[in-house]
């Protein structure tokens, strides 16, 4: 097949237009998703059969009002038909809501005035007649000069009609579709189009007016851009007015050919409305939405969380038989398998939070979230916006600060960012168990209130509370000068789409478990290195505890157990172990705890099994004996039990505040640019880590 | 008779007149919010903000501060003066 033709296909959209169910229904699962280079925004690309001669490979662009971008995501979509050469597509398609028609067009006006091939696919089709709307398409494609089409795509409709208009892209006209420059300011565009020859007069006006959202402009193109950017506050007005041309003109357009009758459109949205923002409805029925996704989130998962976790233990015994010992089984057993095994655990959790909280924003009910919290989280120096991030950090912090993005105001957003890693995350969980379950007692108070239980409630509203309070005080001490602004679409309910929301659980969870995986996999191995690697003493360890346990008669397991724990003391880990052990002792740790807090700085839940190797225990994925050796440990010092309750408390407390999550300090650096933020973030929690357990410790022995 | 959306009542319509360009952002107006458009104050949020607005056939919430900024006409309610 050497005339095989592969056409770029880019689509782009408002927000809840459904271009991601016609991504979806175009591609199936021949999709993958990747990252922008340089930032961490989503990369959503696939493939789709057209005819036998021609593959589409498609985008699907971030969404978006308009290609002036409000935001990092939204930068994306100028980015993609402005700056990348070598991904330029062949052909852009705009896909609109035929119930937002006016503001879809607003896009398309733009997009279609880059000159290239533009196809305007109006989605949700099925519902014109229920929503009482007519469009004459003739006529409308007549107006706009280019390839009009009705689809559904949940409904396969016009989805064929579609695949045939891009493999014929190259008979689409390209005129600019709204000659509006002489109407904005003739002098100046004459000025633009003698200056910029090689490119259309609508790019080099985006070049001017959105010179800050590129990184990469060659030197002489630089300085014609300057020549044109004196004067702010003139572009400013020009692009105001610019805007209010093209709906100007768009409005012209629809009038000669959409029609909606009002009194068919149906008052389910009003009447919806009334309810989910009721000041007093609104926000029980929001509560009762929140305690419903924590209930499920440990109620759901706890017997697939086991079974993972004995899965494997199993496959450790089982690579132990099989393998012969040495060097690489070990490395397998005690490195790899558990460090693995880690990740997979949360596995269960995290789709259930993405499976929830992505049938929400299908839904468009986050919208009335963000509505109804809006005023409340103000005052702590955020926005309503700010929820869903402090919704989806009690998964994992990573995907939360990413969601933070389409806050508009840089200082609500940076505190957003900021103070989401206190909520308590699902890598705090396996410690928060194991200490739990080590130092509260199993009882119940009036009956049903598990102790243990409630205990763990405590921790989830101190996290929330930590990050309410961190964001009042960020709010009165940084000073940002930025003005904050707030614009959101208040969507159309709609039921939410299986096939969406299953494909974004899949793909959010690969995506969390290849990039927390990556971390904590080398973590393991790294640690495993550190503990089986150590100075003279180390190497000779048998020798020495042999001579010294000479007299003690010890059978031949206690020996064997006395020399790991002199290898342990004496390995790279356990060295750095004693060293900060000073630091710790005032909170009640000792040099062995020490090194799971070293540990735990790459990644929290490495906690407990940092804990498991260090006692050397044989079997690590079994909690009980985890446990057990834990309860049985003893402080030399005082000669009772090492983790009791002062010491466990003190624990807890540091692990609800400490900063210790190397991929949420990454994260962070790179949203926020600058390594000043995560530094602050993890020296001020720290701090307040320290001293909290500290405090605890001291006032509770 | 000239006031801003912040003084509109919930089922109140009126037509913008004049937004200080200066001070809001260029993505509100291409958002639909636009001079000559008409705008109706569909829900006030339980603490008395943000405002759930139609204006322009786009459902927009935005807070006070902006609304306030918005100078209006108000639009006599034609039903409500039908029915009193």
């Amino acid at each position: 097949m050497r005339d095989h033709q592969v056409i770029k296909v880019a689509l782009v959209g408002n927000p809840n237009t459904g271009k991601s169910s016609l991504f979806n229904q175009l591609t199936g699962l021949n999709q993958k998703v990747s990252n922008y280079p340089g930032v961490t925004v989503e990369k959503k690309t696939g493939t789709a059969k057209l005819s036998n001669t021609t593959t589409a490979q498609i985008v699907d662009l971030p969404g978006t009002y308009s290609i002036n971008p409000s935001s990092i995501d939204e930068n994306i979509v100028l980015q993609s038909f402005l700056n990348a050469e070598s991904e330029y597509p062949d052909v852009a398609v705009v896909v609109a809501d035929v119930e937002n028609l006016k503001r879809n067009l607003y896009l398309f006006s733009q997009i279609k005035d880059l000159e290239i091939p533009v196809i305007l696919a109006i989605n949700m089709s099925d519902q014109m007649k229920k929503k009482g709307i007519t469009i004459d398409i003739d006529l409308l494609k007549q107006e706009l000069n280019a390839e009009v089409l009705l689809i559904s795509a949940r409904k396969n409709i016009g989805i064929e009609a579609l695949k045939g208009a891009i493999v014929n892209y190259k008979k689409i006209n390209t005129s600019v579709i709204a000659d509006i420059a002489d109407r904005i300011d003739a002098e100046f565009f004459n000025k633009v189009k003698a200056t910029f020859k090689e490119v259309s007069l609508y790019k080099a006006w985006l070049l001017i007016t959105q010179y800050h959202n590129f990184s990469t402009i060659d030197h002489q193109l630089k300085i014609q851009i300057e020549s044109f950017r004196k004067d702010s506050s003139s572009l400013k007005k020009m692009q105001n007015r610019e805007t209010i041309l093209r709906y100007q003109y768009i409005n012209t357009i629809l009038n000669k050919t959409y029609t909606v009758n009002v009194d068919e459109a149906t008052g389910l949205r009003y009447k919806l409305d009334k309810i989910l923002t009721h000041k007093i409805f609104g926000y029980i029925i929001f509560a009762g939405i929140l305690m419903f996704i924590f209930q499920s989130i440990f109620e759901w998962t706890g017997s697939s969380m086991d079974f993972i976790d004995a899965s494997f233990s199993q496959l450790s015994e089982f690579v132990k038989e099989i393998l012969p010992e040495g060097v690489f089984a070990d490395l397998l057993i005690d490195g790899v398998i558990p460090g693995i095994g880690g990740v997979v655990i949360f596995i269960p959790q995290i789709a259930i939070l993405f499976l929830l909280v992505s049938i929400l924003e299908e839904t468009g009910y986050m919208s009335r979230v963000v509505f109804l919290m809006d005023k409340i989280m103000r005052r702590f120096g955020m926005s309503g916006k700010s929820v869903i991030p402090l919704i989806s950090g009690t998964a994992c912090s990573i995907p939360a600060i990413m969601a933070a993005r389409n806050i508009e105001g840089w200082k609500e957003r940076l505190i957003t960012i900021l103070v989401t890693p206190f909520t308590t995350c699902s890598a705090r969980l396996p410690v928060y168990a194991i200490i739990i379950a080590l130092v509260i007692p199993d009882k119940r108070i009036i009956g049903v209130f598990s102790l243990q239980g409630l205990t763990l409630m405590a921790l989830y509203l101190l996290g929330f509370l930590a990050a309410v309070i961190s964001g009042y005080l960020l709010h009165k001490v940084l000073k940002v000068n930025q003005k904050s602004f707030f614009v959101i679409e208040m969507p159309n309910y709609k039921l939410p789409s299986l096939k969406n929301v299953l494909f974004n659980v899949l793909e959010k969870t690969k995506s969390f478990v290849f990039g927390a995986g990556k971390i904590i996999l080398a973590l393991s191995i790294v640690l495993w290195f550190l503990a089986s690697n150590g100075s003279e003493l180390y190497e000779n360890a048998n020798a020495i505890v042999k001579k010294e346990s000479v007299n003690l008669e010890l059978s031949e397991d206690e020996l064997n157990q006395k020399i790991s724990s002199y290898k342990l003391e004496h390995s790279y880990i356990g060295m750095a172990g004693k060293m900060i052990e000073p630091a710790i002792k005032p909170l009640g740790y000792d040099w062995k705890i020490g090194i799971a807090l070293l540990t735990s700085f790459a990644a929290r839940e490495v906690f407990v099994s940092t804990l498991a190797t260090i006692y050397s225990v044989e079997d690590e994925d079994n909690e009980d004996t985890i446990k057990e050796r834990m309860a049985a440990e003893i402080n030399q010092e005082t000669g009772r039990k090492r983790f009791n309750f002062p010491v466990g408390m003190s624990l807890l407390m540091f692990y609800a505040f400490a900063m210790q999550c190397t991929g949420t300090l990454a994260i962070v650096k790179r949203e926020t640019n600058s390594w000043k933020w995560p530094l602050l973030q993890l020296f001020g929690m720290t701090a307040l880590a320290y001293v909290s357990a500290l405090l605890t410790f001291t006032v509770l022995s | 008779m000239s006031t801003t959306i912040a003084n509109l009542n919930v089922g109140e319509k009126g037509i913008i007149e004049n937004i200080p360009y200066e001070m809001v952002p260029l993505k509100l107006l291409e958002m639909g919010c636009l001079p000559g458009k008409e705008v109706e104050l569909i829900q006030i949020a339980p603490l008395n903000d943000p405002l759930y607005i139609k204006v322009n056939g786009s459902h927009l919430a935005i807070r006070k501060e902006m609304a306030q900024l918005i100078v209006i006409t108000k639009r006599e309610n034609l039903c409500e003066t039908i029915k009193s």
